[in-house]
């Protein structure tokens, strides 16, 4: 791990990976969407709807992963002082709300003819929206403080926060919802996926795993050629 | 040590008493809800009843963290931090009497006040003494995550904003088990485990906090 501390390294291995990270993820999305659009079997009782299902559970499954990524990426930069980890939480938590806010979105669009309601207040629909809102809460950080060092520094402790408690949240928002409303809780446990369908969604799921890496990939990058300038700046003001 | 920081919470509740606590504030905001929400929803007294709790539990949340961003600015902008980051001093233990401090001067008034102001809401009598207890046990935690609120924005110039949006998710099961602990559906004793988790979620917050509020500032203050 230490040896990709350097970014030089880590932009001559980036540029390396990059290019097939990214043929990956078309093709898996190329097949992924054609099993889900085309080949999967319609639901006998969601009909065509269940197509939706491809697109919103690894949005869901990727939306909480990059925050998992963005707490240990913390712990690591906290714990090892590597110069790469703030990098990479910082690149993936735009990623992870964008995710969390597509699964909320397609979810929505899912529920409207499931369920007959643009929103519900599930356990597992208001967790995630709070996990987005703790992504904003990330993001707004880094926005707020100018100084990268000092906002890496604030940022590690906002992400390791929030990682200690969000499973408190998590158990309690299923707590307040068994106690306030049970009928309404829906799963989709109980009805075991079928073979047809699975696969089709493990694809799309992979698809959006190699999508997250080329993007954090790619995000990381950027940063790096931003931080350069920014030194660039400074010195050319302290130089006039 | 133990007399260092009986000296630190004495100032810092003297320096509240005199004026720079914000409990007046809190308080007239407090008020101002009370108010406003019989205007916004309307004067069905049964309806109020059933909202009373969590609409006071919600105010609380508001009031507290409306008084959050006192705890740590003034004493970061005059360099007194930097003074007790000197002292013999473990640092988590001057944010810890600084989050005390908060809570005896804020968030304890409020919770002894908020309850009585229920009244005016039709609070049900009967679940005077649940939210009493769970306010006050809860309101703790609500003024160490206020704390920690204060502390990541310390060093900022507007962080009152940001502070709402960093830490009121974290309020959310305060929240959930402040306000399940009065709902009492299955009779007054179901109250005791919502209690009991509220005052588990207190001890987490009172060991992570200090240490992640000591963090943020060194951070400010290198």
């Amino acid at each position: 791990m230490q040896k990709f501390a350097n970014p030089t390294v880590f932009l001559k291995l980036a540029n390396a990976v990059l290019p097939i990270v990214w043929v990956v993820t078309i093709v898996l999305f190329a097949f992924g969407l054609y099993g889900a659009l085309v080949t999967s079997p319609a639901d006998y009782q969601q009909g065509e709807t269940v197509r939706i299902m491809y697109l919103h559970v690894p949005a869901a499954w990727i939306g909480m992963f990059a925050y998992g990524f963005m707490a240990v990426a913390s712990a690591m930069a906290l714990i090892f002082r590597h110069p790469l980890a703030d990098m990479a939480a910082k690149s993936a938590a735009p990623l992870g709300a964008v995710f969390c806010f597509l699964a909320l979105a397609t979810g929505s669009i899912w529920g409207k003819p499931m369920w007959g309601t643009w929103w519900v207040w599930d356990a597992r629909l208001t967790s995630m929206f709070i996990l987005m809102l703790l992504y904003l809460g990330y993001i707004a950080i880094w926005q707020a403080i100018e100084e990268p060092h000092l906002a890496a520094a604030i940022a590690r402790i906002v992400a390791l926060v929030g990682s200690i408690i969000l499973p408190i949240i998590k158990f309690s928002v299923d707590w307040w919802n068994t106690l306030h409303q049970p009928a309404s809780v829906i799963r989709m446990d109980g009805s075991t996926i079928d073979k047809s369908m699975l696969w089709v969604l493990l694809i799309m799921a992979l698809a959006y795993t190699t999508l997250f890496i080329a993007l954090l990939l790619t995000s990381m990058r950027s940063e790096i050629a931003a931080r350069k300038l920014r030194t660039l700046r400074l010195s050319e003001i302290r130089e006039s | 040590m133990r007399q260092q920081l009986a000296a630190l919470l004495k100032r810092d509740v003297m320096l509240a008493r005199k004026g720079g606590g914000g409990l007046g504030a809190a308080l007239s905001f407090m008020l101002a809800v009370v108010v406003l929400v019989p205007l916004a929803i309307g004067p069905d007294l049964n309806l109020l009843q059933r909202l009373a709790a969590g609409l006071m539990w919600l105010a609380l949340l508001l009031a507290v963290l409306l008084t959050a961003d006192r705890i740590f600015q003034q004493d970061f902008e005059d360099g007194s931090l930097d003074l007790m980051t000197m002292t013999a001093l473990p640092f988590e233990l001057v944010t810890l009497t600084k989050a005390l401090t908060h809570w005896l001067t804020v968030s304890l008034p409020l919770a002894l006040i908020a309850p009585p102001l229920g009244l005016m809401l039709n609070l049900d009598v009967a679940q005077l003494p649940i939210l009493w207890a769970a306010m006050i046990t809860g309101s703790l935690a609500l003024s160490l995550l206020a704390a920690l609120g204060g502390a990541i924005t310390a060093g900022l110039r507007r962080g009152g904003l940001l502070i709402a949006l960093l830490i009121l998710p974290l309020y959310i099961p305060v929240l959930i088990f402040g306000v399940s602990a009065t709902t009492m559906l299955m009779g007054p004793s179901s109250a005791w485990p919502s209690l009991m988790i509220l005052a588990a979620i207190t001890l987490l917050c009172l060991v992570v906090t200090p240490v992640a509020s000591a963090a943020a500032l060194k951070a400010y203050l290198r």
